[in-house]
């Protein structure tokens, strides 16, 4: 099982990571070699096993539905690159 | 009087309630300590000698007043990967240069409300993918231990990583304690090689809260100190249930510190056969040996066991931890925090930001991370090695009916040079071969300085226990300190 250009740029675009055309080639190989030596696990059979998710094998807790927290739009906007009153600011989406 | 950067966390606070020297003048040492330190190796992205002083100020009043914490006054590293308010973090890539945290991680938090003083904030490799601390957008940290083969004197090697920062400062003596993170081996395996203690919690054991994540099944915060007793105490405090981390476990933290020292008369130590691999020098395996016959002598009953799917725990990791990265790190895109990189539209920005911010490895994980969740491939990769995770989960319930404690090697080797392993991330990757197998199964596990290599390098041993029975854990580790009576230092120390 080996990756080439083409999945490489298909996965970047996928993750929004700019993967520069002449690097393509070179990642591909790197992720390839990754890719051929995971599939050892191939080696194994898990039929009847189930999936592992959680260690702890827990139920995620409940809590009561009330607010808890907020009112800290000076916070959260305190580390964004670019503001405009309470609200983040984004190249323009809609034309 | 003893060197004040010198003494345990035991002795100094000790002396500290003795009055014997303050909070301010402790501090003052680890600073002045911490100045050579930095130039030296690296070790902090970014130092808060100026908080540091006022924190050891106000310890000293708490003093006066009576009102002293577990750790009051204890001058330590914190890995630049928990977030502290108001202090510069960056998780040590560049795409958060310029975050500063409006709140604090839980576990820093629960440190300065025991007392203790914050030197710094560690370097590491970036978002704690490596082990090497080379990885990292600020440079390389530089090992205070050096060969001791003339020829070889001059190379800077490895503190291991991810955790590199904090061991540096540790084990060079200028900060008491540090804390790490531990996703794959990042605070035992840098441990191991800079020749100090490092503890990974169970799973769930600490908050994570507030820590920029990266595997997020698999990461726990922990402690790197000099002795047993020190990271006991670190744990003890650092430990506990948090309301604001759904994998937090709500159970009482014992007293860790009261396992130590504790007879290990009739403990079952069992050593897995499968760990005897390929590859791995023989001083390593003799090391290993040794401190199997330590606990032997201690009054430990020594058994082999069986982990006969260890040998699939790095390919398990390596499909589950950049999977879990993949989608962790896709909130860094320019939009909420962190450094933006302009482009033509959305998408571009997107890609232009994340595509400069992150480093090459991250990039590689973040990479095989979405191929391995994408359409076509999920059950191939994802689900079947989560499948193999629960074997190897199993592996231990089945191991640890014959056995209380598992012994094996922490680290393949003693610290490589930096620049080796670099051309080929599978050679990396291996670093982590003895450690990873716990932190897949959620299990606790702790690393003790036991030895030198012939190159005069340490080496330590990893201990593993059940899940939340570091208690044992402890008290093991503490008699194969005893036991093992490492005090070599490193040849630079702050």
């Amino acid at each position: 099982m080996s990756i080439d250009q083409t999945t490489v740029a298909r996965i970047a675009h996928l993750a929004r990571l700019k993967v520069p055309l002449e690097e393509q080639q070179q990642v591909a190989g790197e992720l390839s070699k990754i890719l051929d030596w995971v599939a050892q696990l191939n080696e194994v059979d898990v039929t009847g096993i189930e999936p592992l998710t959680n260690v702890n094998d827990m139920a995620l807790r409940l809590r009561d539905d009330v607010v808890t927290d907020g009112g800290k739009a000076e916070d959260i906007l305190a580390n964004a690159p670019s503001k405009t009153a309470d609200f983040f600011t984004v190249p323009k989406v809609i034309e | 009087m003893t060197q004040l950067t010198h003494l345990s966390i035991t002795e100094a606070v000790t002396r500290l309630a003795k009055k014997e020297f303050s909070a301010v003048e402790l501090t003052a040492a680890h600073i002045k300590a911490a100045e050579r330190g930095q130039a030296e190796t690296n070790a902090f992205i970014t130092t808060t000698f100026d908080l540091a002083q006022e924190q050891a100020k106000a310890s000293d009043a708490r003093r006066a007043a009576g009102t002293v914490g577990a750790l009051d006054g204890i001058p330590l590293g914190m890995k630049d990967l928990y977030c502290t308010k108001g202090v510069r973090t960056t998780a040590a890539s560049r795409i958060l240069d310029n975050f500063v945290p409006t709140y604090e991680s839980t576990v820093s938090q629960k440190l300065f409300d025991a007392g203790a003083v914050m030197l710094g904030k560690t370097n590491l490799d970036e978002f704690a993918m490596g082990s090497s601390n080379t990885t990292s957008g600020y440079g390389n940290v530089v090992s205070p231990w050096s060969g001791a083969e003339p020829s070889k004197a001059a190379r800077k090697l490895v503190p291991g990583g991810s955790s590199g920062g904090s061991a540096a400062a540790v084990a060079g003596r200028f900060a008491m304690a540090a804390t790490g993170t531990d996703t794959g081996g990042s605070i035992r395996q840098p441990a191991s090689v800079t020749g100090i203690v490092g503890v990974r919690p169970t799973y769930g054991r600490c908050s994570r809260w507030g820590i920029i994540a990266y595997a997020s099944s698999l990461d726990q915060a922990g402690p790197l100190a000099r002795t047993v007793d020190d990271a006991a105490l670190m744990l003890r405090t650092m430990a506990g249930f948090d309301p604001k981390d759904s994998t937090s476990v709500n159970q009482p933290v014992p007293d860790f510190t009261t396992a130590t020292g504790q007879s290990v008369k009739g403990l079952r130590i069992g050593i897995p056969r499968e760990y005897r691999i390929d590859g791995i020098p023989a001083e390593t395996n003799a090391l290993w040996d040794k401190g199997a016959a330590m606990l032997r002598d201690a009054g430990a009953e020594v058994v082999e066991v069986s982990l006969p799917h260890a040998k699939y725990a790095l390919p398990v990791y390596y499909i589950i931890a950049p999977a879990e990265a993949s989608s962790n790190l896709a909130r860094y895109d320019g939009v909420r925090f962190g450094v933006r990189v302009p482009g033509d539209n959305l998408i571009s920005m997107y890609e232009n930001t994340r595509g400069a911010g992150f480093g090459k490895e991250t990039r590689r994980r973040i990479l095989i991370g979405t191929y391995v969740l994408s359409a076509g491939y999920y059950d191939a990769y994802y689900l079947k090695a989560q499948k193999v995770r629960r074997c190897i989960r199993n592996d231990f319930e089945e191991a640890f009916k014959s056995c209380d404690v598992i012994l094996t090697p922490t680290a393949p080797s003693t610290a490589f040079a930096i620049g080796e392993k670099q051309d080929d991330p599978i050679q990396m990757y291996l670093e982590d071969v003895f450690t990873v197998t716990l932190n897949l199964a959620g299990l606790p596990g702790i690393s003790v300085p036991v030895g030198l290599g012939a190159n005069g390098l340490p080496m330590g041993l990893q201990m593993i226990g059940r899940a939340f029975d570091e208690m044992t854990l402890f008290k093991a580790a503490s008699a194969l300190e005893k036991a093992a009576g490492f005090t070599a230092t490193p040849p630079f120390m702050g």
